[in-house]
C-alpha cells in the first residue's frame, strides 16, 4: 500500500554501475502523472489515489470523459489506474507525481501485462519434460498421462494442460532503481519487467 | 539490445554520439594498450591499481555503450585474449601503440599463427 505511478516500458539495455559491473536494466519512461481522484475511507471504503497518464488527443475526448476532467480542471488522460495507499491526506486532485518519488538504490514493485504466447503446449506452459527426442520416440512434446483408468476414472480438475499462455497481469517485486532521471522522465530498473516494449506498467513503492 | 535504445543508452552513460568513444580511434589489427582498474582485496583492505594489457585488437563488436573489444597478446609463448566492455568504468584508458593494416574486421586467423 504505497505511492506509485504509471509508465511506459521503453526496452532493455546494458547498464554499468559505479563499480563497473554490467547489469541488465529496463528503461521506463514516465512523464508526470496527475492525481485524478482521491479515494477515501468515508466515500469509498478504502484509501487510494487514481492516477492519470499520457494526455489524450482532443479528438479522442468524448462527452463523458470531458465532463469528468472538466470538473477537476485537469487535462484528459488516456490511462487511469488506482493505487491503494495507507495515507492520502497530503495529496490533492490535480497534483503531479513525477519519477522524483523514486530514489536510486530503492526497491520497487512493477506490474504489467506479460507478452502473449498464444496457445502454448505443456512444455512451455507448465515446464513439463516431454518425451524422448529420439530412440524411436513419437512422443516429443506431449504431456504423457493425464490420469488413471480404474482408480479414479476421470481427469482431475485443474490438471495442467496446453492452452492460452501469457497476456496476463504479472507483478515483479524488489526491482532496484538504478537511476531516476527527472529531466528525461526516465526510470532505470535492474532486471526485467513484464510486457513488450511500449506497454503500460505500474511502478509501486512497496517492495 | 533493440536499436531504438542504443542512443538512449549512450546518452545515459554520458557518451556523445558524434565522438563515438572517449578513446583514440583504433581498428582491428592495431596494437593497443588497455589500462584496466583492478581492485585487490586482502582481508578488509581493498586497493585499486591499474593493470595494462597490450595486444592486437582482434575484433570490435556491439553498439553504443555496449561495445566490446577482444585484445590478444602472446605471453610466455601462450596466446592470451581478454575481452573488455569498451565503456566500462573499469577501463581507465586505451592507448594506440601502433596502427597496423588489417584487411578484415575479425582477425581470428591470428589464433592459428605463431606471431603475436
Amino acid at each position: 500500500m504505497a505511492l506509485g505511478m504509471l509508465g511506459r516500458k521503453l526496452g532493455m539495455m546494458q547498464w554499468f554501475d559505479a563499480q563497473g559491473n554490467a547489469l541488465a536494466a529496463t528503461v521506463i519512461e514516465a512523464e508526470p502523472n496527475v492525481v485524478v481522484q482521491i479515494k477515501t475511507e468515508e466515500s469509498d471504503g478504502y484509501r487510494g489515489l487514481q492516477m492519470g497518464f499520457i494526455r489524450l488527443k482532443e479528438a479522442r475526448v468524448n462527452r463523458s470523459i470531458q465532463g469528468r476532467f472538466e470538473k477537476i480542471k485537469v487535462e484528459p488522460r488516456r490511462h487511469l489506474r488506482e493505487f491503494r495507499m495507507d495515507d492520502v491526506s497530503t495529496y490533492q486532485v490535480g497534483q503531479e507525481i513525477t519519477v522524483g518519488i523514486f530514489q536510486e538504490g530503492e526497491r520497487i514493485c512493477v506490474s504489467g501485462i506479460s507478452k502473449g504466447k498464444g496457445f502454448a503446449g505443456v512444455m512451455k506452459r507448465h515446464d513439463f519434460r516431454g518425451g524422448d527426442a529420439s530412440h524411436g520416440s513419437d512422443s516429443h512434446r506431449r504431456p504423457g498421462s493425464i490420469g488413471n483408468i480404474r482408480a479414479t476414472g476421470k481427469v482431475f480438475r485443474g490438471h495442467p494442460m496446453a492452452g492460452h499462455m501469457g497476456a496476463e497481469r504479472v507483478t515483479v517485486k524488489g526491482l532496484m532503481v538504478l537511476k531516476a532521471d527527472l529531466a528525461r522522465n526516465l526510470v532505470v530498473l535492474k532486471g526485467a519487467v513484464p510486457g513488450p516494449r511500449g506497454c503500460l506498467v505500474e511502478l509501486r513503492k512497496d517492495a | 539490445m533493440h536499436r531504438k535504445i542504443v542512443a538512449l543508452q549512450e546518452e545515459l552513460h554520458g557518451i556523445s554520439s558524434t565522438q563515438r568513444d572517449k578513446f583514440p580511434a583504433f581498428r582491428p589489427g592495431d596494437l593497443i594498450r588497455v589500462h584496466e582498474r583492478i581492485t585487490e582485496t586482502t582481508g578488509e583492505e581493498s586497493k585499486e591499481r591499474i593493470q595494462v594489457f597490450e595486444g592486437i585488437v582482434l575484433q570490435i563488436r556491439g553498439r553504443g555503450a555496449s561495445r566490446m573489444l577482444t585484445v590478444r597478446k602472446e605471453s610466455f609463448g601462450i596466446g592470451v585474449e581478454k575481452i573488455f566492455p569498451l565503456h566500462s568504468p573499469k577501463v581507465a584508458q586505451i592507448e594506440l601503440v601502433e596502427k597496423r593494416r588489417a584487411r578484415r574486421a575479425r582477425l581470428f586467423y591470428l589464433r592459428r599463427q605463431n606471431t603475436p
